[in-house]
């Protein structure tokens, strides 16, 4: 149940947008964001889709995989276009006792979902061609003109690099925990909502002790590296820009461009 | 309880590129009654395997027969299975989660639905079991006591359930010297008491050579070898080249007998081999 979750997990391939710097890719996902909400046509978002999709057939990540990620959010995303189709009014082509669906509320029902769908399969594409510490890396260095203003920037990046390093294994524990209270016969699978958030309890409090033993020796064992921020700090693998990053730089702004033209144009 | 188990696989994430096979064709049978030790390196099935026999895992394929009865066939009931199979994970002390201890050891009886002076007897029994005070312990918080005691409060736990076969995957991780000793003669001792079927992982040849009446060897997926621990020890080499190890009374005989000492060959029981050595020096 727990192992389905694949938002924010990583998949290994061996692809030209693997290989790409991770500032390109977190500016890229950024401008992505920005570009469907310049978006307000469906055929823009056609144009979006069919890019989206040329990235990911680049990606080699299997659509499969991506939309498995998209089932935990199913019930957003039915919410979103079940709301914005009643709830819009305007010119009414179906009405059956106290439902009415509107032109708009069809019309803006669709564009919404249409974009969520595209934006949750964009921004998961970072997480699944990027590498948690080089997403952490690629944000620290973007992040580091901040860091003149006095703002923590490569703590910020830790504390990112390690909550996202711990989520597989609190994942694994609480899957360990769960499965040790169930074979002392817990159920957690039936009974009304409170039963249920009150058998919730054999799981968190074990979490929340095992989350702050792993806290605490992780702290010990980054000071007994000589872990003391980062000033200082240098990298195994500096980041560095290749050719093909200046060449996604480009195709980048070419495609903010476009987006921005069919806007004004169509 | 007798534990039937017929070629059972066990994939991991079928379809994805993480799939891994951690359980290839295993086939054993385990009669009423019987300590059962299991070796085999960190990945080669074991935890899985244990978590197979109590439901918590549903097989790939293949059967498990706990006394007749298909515990992987739908519609059987867990909460059954999880009263007759009763087990104890490694580092069971990170699933203490009560105020009390004694409230923690009643969390398992509790859900088999157990009730008033029943329970308090059985939680009783259990503490007393694991060699604790009842008395002493019942209204301690589990978080105050130290690590071995967790250790057994936790086995506690399960034991309170009155399970029929204990399953126990590596009973002593992590624990120094003393609390390993008495963690595996508590263990002797409930066997001994209640003559269930105790299952355990260990990676201590000592205890494996000591307690089994039987030993399944696991190696990447598969079940190598099902035998008497003196059979699998007797096969020296075999065993050094899985990496595995021989229990020091039976390093210690071997080398006596390269020195041309006359022992019996493969002894794994100390009081033999201390019967032996004192006749040579008689």
């Amino acid at each position: 149940m727990i192992r389905d979750i694949t938002l924010g997990q990583y998949y290994n391939a061996d692809s030209v947008i693997h290989r790409l710097d991770p500032r390109i890719k977190i500016i890229a996902s950024l401008l992505y964001i920005v570009e469907l909400f310049v978006v307000d046509s469906f055929i823009g978002f056609f144009y979006a889709t069919a890019a989206l999709g040329l990235v990911i057939a680049l990606s080699k990540v299997p659509l499969s995989f991506i939309f498995r990620g998209m089932k935990a959010l199913l019930i957003i995303l039915i919410f979103t276009f079940v709301i914005n189709l009643f709830m819009i009014d305007g010119t009414i082509i179906f009405k059956l006792w106290i439902f009415t669906i509107s032109k708009e509320g069809l019309y803006a029902a669709l564009f919404m979902t249409f974009r969520l769908v595209l934006l949750i399969t964009g921004t998961s594409l970072l997480t699944l061609t990027t590498k948690p510490i080089s997403l952490t890396d690629g944000l620290e260095r973007l992040l580091y003109p901040l860091s003149k203003l006095k703002v923590p920037t490569h703590e910020i990046a830790m504390m990112m690099t390690i909550a996202l390093r711990f989520i597989p294994t609190l994942l694994e524990e609480t899957d360990k925990i769960i499965k040790a209270q169930q074979a002392r016969g817990a159920d957690f699978e039936s009974g009304n909502l409170i039963n249920r958030a009150k058998n919730l309890i054999p799981i968190i409090v074990p979490l929340f002790v095992s989350a702050f033993r792993i806290a605490h020796d992780l702290a010990m064992a980054m000071e007994a590296r000589c872990y003391k921020g980062g000033e200082g700090r240098t990298r195994l693998h500096p980041m560095k820009y290749g050719k093909r990053d200046l060449v996604a730089y480009v195709l980048v702004f070419a495609f903010l461009a476009s987006i921005i033209l069919l806007r004004i144009f169509i | 309880m007798s534990i039937e188990v017929k070629n059972l696989c066990h994939v991991y994430e079928a379809g994805t590129p993480s799939e891994s096979r951690a359980l290839e064709d295993v086939s054993f049978t385990i009669e009423n009654g019987k300590f059962v030790g299991i070796v085999g390196h960190t990945g080669s099935g074991k935890s899985t395997l244990l978590q197979h026999l109590n439901g918590l895992l549903k097989p790939t394929s293949g059967q498990i027969l706990i006394d007749g009865v298909d515990i992987t066939a739908d519609g059987t009931s867990m909460l059954d299975i999880r009263k007759k199979v009763g087990l104890v994970f490694q580092y069971p002390e990170y699933q203490l989660f009560e105020e009390t201890i004694a409230k923690d050891v009643a969390f398992g009886p509790k859900n088999l639905g157990i009730e008033g002076e029943e329970l308090e007897n059985l939680v009783r029994e259990a503490i007393e079991m694991v060699g604790l005070d009842y008395e002493d312990y019942k209204d301690k918080s589990p978080f105050e006591i130290s690590g071995g005691q967790k250790r057994r409060v936790a086995i506690a736990g399960v034991l309170a359930m009155k399970p029929e076969i204990l399953i126990l995957d590596e009973p002593t991780a992590g624990l120094d010297p003393r609390a390993h000793k008495d963690v595996m003669d508590m263990i002797k001792n409930i066997h001994e008491k209640y003559h269930n079927t105790v299952i355990f992982v260990s990676h201590n040849m000592n205890d494996i050579a000591n307690l089994s009446d039987q030993v399944l060897v696991f190696a990447k997926a598969k079940l190598l070898k099902d035998a008497s621990p003196r059979e699998v020890f007797a096969m020296k080499e075999w065993v050094l080249d899985k990496d595995l190890d021989l229990p020091d009374v039976t390093n210690l005989c071997e080398a006596l007998r390269e020195k041309g000492f006359d022992l019996s060959e493969t002894i794994i029981d100390i009081d033999q081999a201390e019967k032996e050595i004192y006749d040579i020096f008689k």
